[in-house]
């Protein structure tokens, strides 16, 4: 059996539309599992206090808002070179979710910055990447929007998507690359930091456990999401075929 | 039963609302899209097959 087949809009809805389900409740078990814990029982931290737990939904937000566009890069690679619907309409499906993502990452990192920091906003680089790729999401989503025909679209967003992915990727490493500005560098992801090995500040396992699950929760969501949206357009599409074909008929 | 949230919990309380307002809405979005896409389409192809049946 090959990954190609769900290139076939029938086999992508039918399998789709099967695991649809286990996404949902398990995404959302996850969240509120991550949420309640972190909230609810994990303690203040000795410098940043109650702040904390603004992590649980900041990380999970900021993790997915990068990954979502890297996901819409794999999806428009595919369409550029192979030409399968699916993967062009997957991508489009993805946009929301992900612009939605950075906006949340954005507003929970403000309003935490605001006593952290003492100022909503900094023209730091990993913030100011963060924003760019809130705009590259804006005008991906408006661009599909602007042009009828659906493989012109397709294509022009492709190629916005490539050019947006460097941003993408400086939001990731911006803290790496320019070793300034008020945002921390990694401090979850990093191997020597789960395995205790690292001499860098790290995140306490108290506080890591139930981000984990959080983010567990942001992927699932984001997967279940994707899949349902690609269904939608698939069969929006399918209308504008159609309607264009009963117009002719007339 | 809110944990003590001290001197910021006007801040951790307005991050998690305005977090969950987003996907809830984001969530409430998807599937009503989702909904109506499938009831305009069952009602086009309802309506095509009227129409193939009528001109025989």
């Amino acid at each position: 059996m090959s990954l190609w087949e769900y290139a076939n809009p029938k086999k992508f809805l039918t399998t789709s539309e099967r695991v649809l389900p286990v996404f949902w409740w398990l995404s959302g078990a996850c969240i509120v599992i991550g949420l309640i814990w972190g909230f609810f029982f994990t303690p203040d931290d000795y410098r940043q206090g109650s702040t904390v737990k603004i992590i649980y939904l900041h990380v999970p937000s900021a993790l997915m808002a990068i990954n979502a566009w890297l996901m819409m890069l794999v999806a428009s690679l595919i369409w550029l070179i192979r030409r399968h619907h699916v993967s062009a309409l997957a991508a489009r499906a993805a946009a929301p979710v992900g612009a939605t993502m950075t906006v949340i990452a954005l507003v929970t990192g403000a309003i935490w910055g605001q006593p952290m920091w003492g100022t909503w906003w900094a023209w730091d680089p990993r913030l100011t990447s963060f924003l760019i790729l809130f705009l590259f999401y804006l005008g991906y989503i408006a661009l599909w929007s602007a042009i009828e025909d659906p493989d012109t679209a397709a294509d022009l967003t492709s190629v916005l998507c490539l050019v947006g992915s460097v941003f993408a990727i400086l939001s990731r490493y911006a803290v790496n690359f320019w070793n300034q500005g008020l945002h921390q560098g990694a401090s979850v992801m990093r191997a020597g930091a789960i395995t205790g090995t690292d001499t860098e500040e790290k995140v306490s396992n108290i506080f890591f456990f139930p981000l984990m699950v959080c983010m567990v929760g942001f992927v699932l969501l984001f997967i279940a999401l994707v899949l349902y949206r690609t269904g939608t357009e698939i069969r929006a599409r399918r209308i504008r075929a159609l309607m264009a074909r009963e117009r002719m008929a007339a | 039963m809110i944990p003590d949230l001290g001197k910021y919990a006007v801040t951790v309380l307005s991050s998690y609302g305005a977090s969950l307002v987003l996907l809830a809405l984001l969530v409430a979005v998807t599937l009503w899209r989702g909904r109506k896409v499938r009831a305009d389409m069952a009602e086009l192809e309802n309506r095509l097959k009227t129409k193939a049946n009528r001109d025989g």
